[in-house]
């Protein structure tokens, strides 16, 4: 897999998650998977971040966060549903709290946004590098 | 609303005005000292009670195993001891062992994640690269007894739904020396460095009296000097059989919390050895056909805390009423009684020594009372880490050094 | 305290009961009215220093119950107070909060999803529900639909 030619910084967003899929992300950062060899940098801010990588399910509650952040995210950017949550509610679609899926979610505020999925419970490090790597390259 | 608001005394990062970006944790202080704090958890609010009343008995286990990430084993666990209450059934002994052996192993990389992002906030990041690298073989052994690094779907009521293979015990075994060994190595690094001593004793006190008012349990319990664990208070699983000890330690701050993980990491590994060694033969399960009428109470010693499940069947095969209480939700409250007098920079780490979620954790603001400026998260983390690294100046101490980093 | 003491114990307290139920050894039922329930919470907590683990509230169709699990540490046994509220119009019950901070979450929570009132709760404020969840809809009741 080639490293992309730019640095891509990319913000992190839980919607309301059981914490695997954030617990793995941050595992990206560590010496075993290591990202900043792909040149995939988290950042603070989504100011500076060119993709967010969401989880979640999106509840009532932060529905209007996760569409407050993206419309601060630089554009364009790749919105990342990791996670069966974040991709279509996973094993809580349906309960009356949830207000997505994450899609549905930011295509309220940005019909055209660019969504990418990357499934599992959790993914695994290496499946959601591989998921943000090509998606990045192919657009 | 965007407001950009300046204070010249403090050096803050990048402004979020209130309004727009509700946290978990909202602080409010006077000066650099904290006087308030409210707590919002509806973000997190999935409505998994009312989901489980919808879903049969042997599929609810799936479902709270997805309340928290890192306690996804104690969950589904506590859960179905609550119904195999209702029923009358003790699974046979080697469900009861594998049920151990894999507690343990996740409260070892339960663990561990805490150290490493403990670490984290306190800018000692070889110590979180190091914790987080040393994570790995523990979620590999999961993933080759159970199918997953997390969310292992092992346990149903009746016993266990899959065996551990004989043929993996010797690399358990190995693994879990070479382990052990490391955190030994870990262990005493830590104790004796006295930047981290400096940094983390007398900090985020939880005194026994507000430990007890706030009915907090596991390691905030445990470093308040409230010696309670249900493996031992009310043994289930095979832990009655196995010789280990309860930690404790009576200061209350966050060095005894971090202490009694770290003690906690190395008898984990020495109980799930014992566990391992000691795995009888025979079925992992009871065949359970249907749940009686009746109420049924399962509570586990999750890494966090006790978490406790109460069932209630009328005879149908869904449960009537599901209540689910993980340890955060008794432990995250006593932040207010560790946090309120502390200085900001210390707050990231006293929220952390009680181990919520690593997401409620980055949900963090303060609000001032006096001039509305607002200190983000990030801003936070680095109020933490410059207080380490102003330690470490006055105390001229090296760095702590560990091996193969 | 030992099983046999904390036996003798709960016997101080059973005129404010409607029956005690051991379903084994290590699982005790104390059924009250809601009206009873602050006494028996207080003497648990307070004269026999057991540990709050949480409150359950059930939809029981013809009422509604609030379930107070307490563990005693010592012998592992769960003492859990299922207090009746019969007046399902207006659900109420005095809050234990003032004497034990542990139970406010819980008390809140309640208060969300079924729609009982905790009388004296100190920061009966939503905790659960979104800002915009509507009043009135309690999630946990039998009418709403799942």
């Amino acid at each position: 897999m080639k490293a992309l030619k730019k640095s891509v910084w990319v913000f992190h967003v839980n919607t309301g998650a059981c914490n695997n899929c954030d617990i793995e992300i941050v595992d990206l950062l560590t010496p075993k998977f290591d990202v900043e060899r792909f040149g995939i940098k988290l950042v603070g801010s989504p100011r500076h971040a060119d993709a967010l990588l969401v989880t979640g399910v999106g509840t009532k509650q932060a529905a209007k966060r996760l569409q407050e952040v993206y419309r601060q995210t630089a554009k364009p950017c790749v919105v990342f549903c990791i996670g069966a949550c974040a991709g279509g509610g996973g094993i809580f679609e349906g309960a009356y709290h949830v207000a997505g899926p994450v899609d549905k979610i930011v295509k309220e505020v940005d019909p055209n946004a660019i969504i990418a999925y990357v499934p599992g419970c959790p993914p695994k490090p290496e499946a959601m590098i591989s998921g943000v790597v090509k998606a990045l390259a192919a657009i | 609303m965007k407001k950009s608001v300046r204070k010249p005394i403090l050096a803050v990062g990048p402004f979020h005005p209130l309004q727009e970006e509700m946290e978990f944790f909202q602080l409010t202080i006077d000066g650099e000292i904290v006087t308030d704090i409210d707590v919002r958890i509806s973000y997190n609010h999935r409505g998994i009670e009312k989901l489980s009343e919808t879903l049969q008995f042997d599929q609810v286990p799936f479902l709270v195993s997805r309340v928290c990430g890192i306690c996804s084993a104690s969950h589904p666990l506590a859960y179905v001891q609550a119904v195999e209450e209702i029923v009358g059934v003790t699974p046979p002994d080697r469900a009861l062992y594998v049920r151990v052996i894999i507690n343990e192993l996740e409260r070892i990389h339960s663990h561990l994640l805490w150290v490493g992002l403990a670490g984290h906030f306190i800018g000692y990041d070889t110590v979180f690269m190091w914790a987080w690298k040393y994570r790995e073989p523990v979620l590999d052994l999961l993933e080759k007894i159970t199918g997953n690094r997390n969310n292992y779907g092992n346990v149903k009521v009746g016993g266990c739904r899959e065996d551990i293979p004989n043929e993996i015990i010797p690399t358990l075994l190995k693994e879990l020396d070479f382990l052990g060994k490391k955190m030994d190595m870990l262990t005493k690094a830590v104790l004796d460095d006295p930047i981290l001593h400096a940094r983390l004793k007398g900090v985020g006190v939880l005194s026994k009296e507000d430990a007890i008012a706030y009915a907090v349990t596991g390691p905030t319990a445990r470093g308040s000097g409230i010696a309670i664990d249900v493996r031992r208070d009310e043994p289930y699983a095979a832990y009655g059989d196995l010789d280990w000890n309860v930690i404790s330690q009576p200061e209350g701050d966050v060095f005894a919390k971090a202490v009694v993980r770290l003690l906690e990491i190395s008898e984990a590994i020495k109980m799930a050895k014992e566990a391992i060694k000691k795995l009888p033969d025979g079925p992992v399960a009871v065949d359970v056909k249907e749940i009686p009428p009746g109420e049924g109470c399962g509570h586990a010693e999750a890494p966090r805390g006790e978490t406790f499940h109460y069932v209630r069947s009328d005879g149908g095969n869904r449960p009537v009423r599901h209540k689910i209480r993980a340890p955060s939700y008794v432990n995250v409250p006593s932040f207010r009684a560790s946090c309120i007098g502390q200085h900001i920079a210390d707050v990231t780490i006293t929220l952390a020594a009680v181990d919520p979620c690593y997401s409620c954790t980055e949900r963090m603001a303060v609000m001032d009372s006096r001039s509305n400026v607002i200190l983000d998260y990030e801003s936070l983390l680095r109020l933490s880490r410059e207080k380490t690294a102003k330690i470490k100046k006055e105390i001229g101490a090296p760095e702590l050094k560990l091996e193969d980093l | 305290m030992n099983q046999e003491e904390l036996d003798n114990r709960l016997a101080e307290i059973s005129d404010k009961l409607i029956d005690t139920q051991r379903i084994s050894d290590r699982r005790v039922f104390l059924l009250c009215e809601s009206e009873n329930s602050f006494a028996v919470n207080k003497f648990l907590f307070q004269d026999l220093a057991l540990r709050f683990i949480i409150a359950t509230g059930i939809d029981s169709d013809s009422c509604f119950e609030v379930l107070y699990h307490y563990s005693n540490d010592e012998t592992g046994c769960i003492v859990t107070v299922k207090a009746f509220i019969r007046d399902r119009e207006n659900p109420s019950i005095e809050s234990i909060t003032p004497i034990l901070p542990a139970a406010e979450w819980i008390e809140r929570e309640m208060r969300d999803i079924l729609g009982i009132d905790f009388i004296n709760h100190p920061n009966l404020r939503r905790l659960i529900l979104s800002d915009d969840w509507p009043e009135g809809v309690y999630p946990l009741r039998k009418e709403v639909k799942k």
